[in-house]
């Protein structure tokens, strides 16, 4: 039999033996990355997004015709529904604080909030990423099934080049859902405001650009998603990538500025 | 050890918290008392840094919450018990404040034992938890960090008499242990069972503040005797202020050996003599609920 000394109540100890040391980035990049996961709602999203991937190549096995199974259908095809369920990670990731009101727990550990921001940016973009090449592993999988099965020659026609820029068109859609939750921090409203973004948004400069001459040649200096769009094709010349960087910074990175100031002053109840 | 030195929070016209000063000790328990939006929970806000002071200082053992690098391990706090994801199981909301903290993984099931969570009650969610088991679970993150100072916000709130009375024994260990404890109600008697100190706060304002022991005795002596009329006029001549109170009962501005010694000269026989228990508290504090309450005071 062995004894066991046990202590009932530790004394509060005493503030000079306590250590300083602030809470590493790291740290906190962990722990953001576990409240992703650690909710029914949470392990739903991330296991979506292997099972859709799964979903969009069967699909494009089953239906779509011989000459198309290249890699580039498979991409394409896990690549939409990406496009929705990483920024909803991304809005989720900061909105939940608010909606569930965590935020009074998370900022009473951590009082300077934007470590606790930053970290979630960084969990977000760790879990875009890995989601990204998940899928995209996914989709070349079924391009060797696809192929195999139909009986086609396995076409690889995506340049690691693209491959690079469609990464980065689903780190800006991340980025987008992040804006989102900073400025709107409520969950319901930040994923209205995201589909509004992405599906109302592109419809009326579309229109616009449809009806208005002047519009046609403005087009690409205004509309974000438009700009987006052409990640995923191969090409993008100096004067898309200034166009992609003057559309997002004002359409994303200005109001994330301004949400974050909200986000680092506002009261938290 | 936490230093509150003229806490003012306005809200456009409207000031939730006005000109708030008062020290919570070390080894003390001190109990923020006031009605419901009396600012108490504005002003703990205020404490921890969750909301920006219109005006003043609060430093917590000679610190600003926001400039602690680890703040969980000096200062635990329970602002809102049911504000926590209703997903997450309790050992996993002890476990994200554990990481947070860097505290070592088992501090968890010691803390789950401490504020009596069974392993079953641990791994439920939250969606499925009483006040009271929330409440047990708040106390247990805040304690997670071993800190010296407790910020608490109505924690008794939802918790049975046997549960008051864990948190009291729990809170006077904390506090004999060396340890400072802020914790509010709105409720005088859940209150004046667990604090040494009472600090009482109406429409943002402190009305009163002191040692229980000084707030309960200017409480006065509650007398009865059927001779009420004969026992007044003693009083009067004898200086002593009172109020009529009940049936055949007085109030009285003096301790009970006083009323005593002057209902004796008096020739008066009494039915009752007994210290005023916190009824002075009781008025002070019914008068902050209710306007209504002033004038039955006053009469």
């Amino acid at each position: 039999m062995t004894a066991t000394v046990q202590t009932a109540t530790a004394p509060p100890t005493r503030e000079t033996t306590r250590p300083r040391a602030p809470i590493p980035l790291t740290r906190l990049v962990g722990v953001e990355l576990t409240k992703m996961f650690d909710t029914r709602s949470g392990f739903w999203l991330m296991a979506a997004v292997g099972l859709l991937s799964l979903v969009a190549t069967a699909s494009v096995i089953a239906f779509a015709p011989d000459p198309v199974i290249t890699y580039d259908a498979f991409a394409q095809a896990v690549g939409i529904p990406m496009s929705i369920i990483l920024p909803i990670i991304a809005i989720l990731s900061v909105t939940g604080e608010y909606s569930q009101r965590t935020a009074l727990s998370t900022f009473a550990l951590v009082p300077r909030r934007g470590r606790v921001i930053g970290a979630k940016a960084v969990a977000a973009l760790i879990v875009g990423v890995a989601g990204m090449l998940v899928a995209l592993g996914v989709g070349a999988l079924g391009n060797v099934v696809g192929s195999a099965i139909t009986g086609v020659d396995l076409v690889w026609d995506i340049s690691a080049t693209r491959f690079a820029t469609i990464l980065l068109a689903n780190v800006l859609g991340m980025a987008i859902g992040f804006m989102l939750g900073v400025v709107i921090r409520s969950s319901p409203g930040a994923i209205v405001g995201y589909f509004v973004f992405a599906l109302v948004l592109p419809g009326v400069f579309g229109t616009l650009a449809a009806f208005q001459d002047w519009f046609l040649d403005l087009q690409p200096w205004v509309d974000v998603n438009f700009a987006m769009t052409r990640l995923y094709e191969d090409g993008m010349t100096g004067e898309m990538w200034a166009q992609l960087g003057v559309t997002s910074l004002i359409w994303i990175f200005v109001p994330m500025a301004i949400g974050l100031r909200f986000v680092l002053r506002s009261e938290v109840k | 050890m936490i230093e509150i030195e003229s806490l003012t929070k306005n809200y456009g016209g409207f000031t939730a918290v006005d000109d708030v000063s008062f020290t919570a000790a070390p080894g003390r328990v001190t109990g923020f008392l006031g009605p419901n939006g009396a600012g108490k929970s504005t002003a703990m806000r205020m404490m921890v840094g969750l909301t920006k002071p219109t005006g003043g200082d609060v430093r917590i053992n000679g610190r600003h919450f926001t400039d602690m690098e680890n703040p969980g391990r000096a200062v635990g706090v329970l602002l809102d018990a049911s504000a926590q994801h209703a997903g997450r199981s309790g050992r996993e909301i002890l476990a994200i404040v554990q990481r947070t903290m860097g505290l070592s993984r088992d501090s968890v099931d010691q803390m789950l034992r401490r504020v009596s969570l069974t392993d079953e009650e641990a791994g439920r969610r939250v969606r499925n938890y009483s006040l009271g088991m929330r409440q047990r679970l708040g106390i247990a993150a805040a304690l997670l960090g071993h800190p010296s100072v407790l910020i608490l916000d109505e924690p008794a709130n939802g918790l049975d008499p046997a549960g008051i009375r864990w948190m009291r024994d729990l809170l006077r260990d904390f506090a004999d242990a060396g340890g400072t404890v802020l914790l509010s109600s709105h409720l005088l008697h859940e209150i004046e069972v667990i604090a040494d100190d009472l600090v009482v706060i109406g429409r943002g304002r402190i009305v009163a503040q002191g040692t229980k022991a000084e707030l309960l005795a200017g409480a006065g002596t509650i007398v009865r005797t059927p001779r009420r009329p004969d026992l007044a006029a003693a009083l009067a001549d004898a200086r002593v202020a009172w109020t009529p109170s009940g049936e055949n009962g007085l109030r009285v501005e003096a301790d009970p050996a006083t009323v005593g010694q002057i209902s004796l000269r008096a020739g008066v026989a009494l039915t009752e003599l007994s210290t005023a228990d916190g009824a002075g508290l009781e008025e002070m504090f019914l008068d902050l609920t209710a306007e209504t309450a002033r004038e039955g005071a006053a009469a």
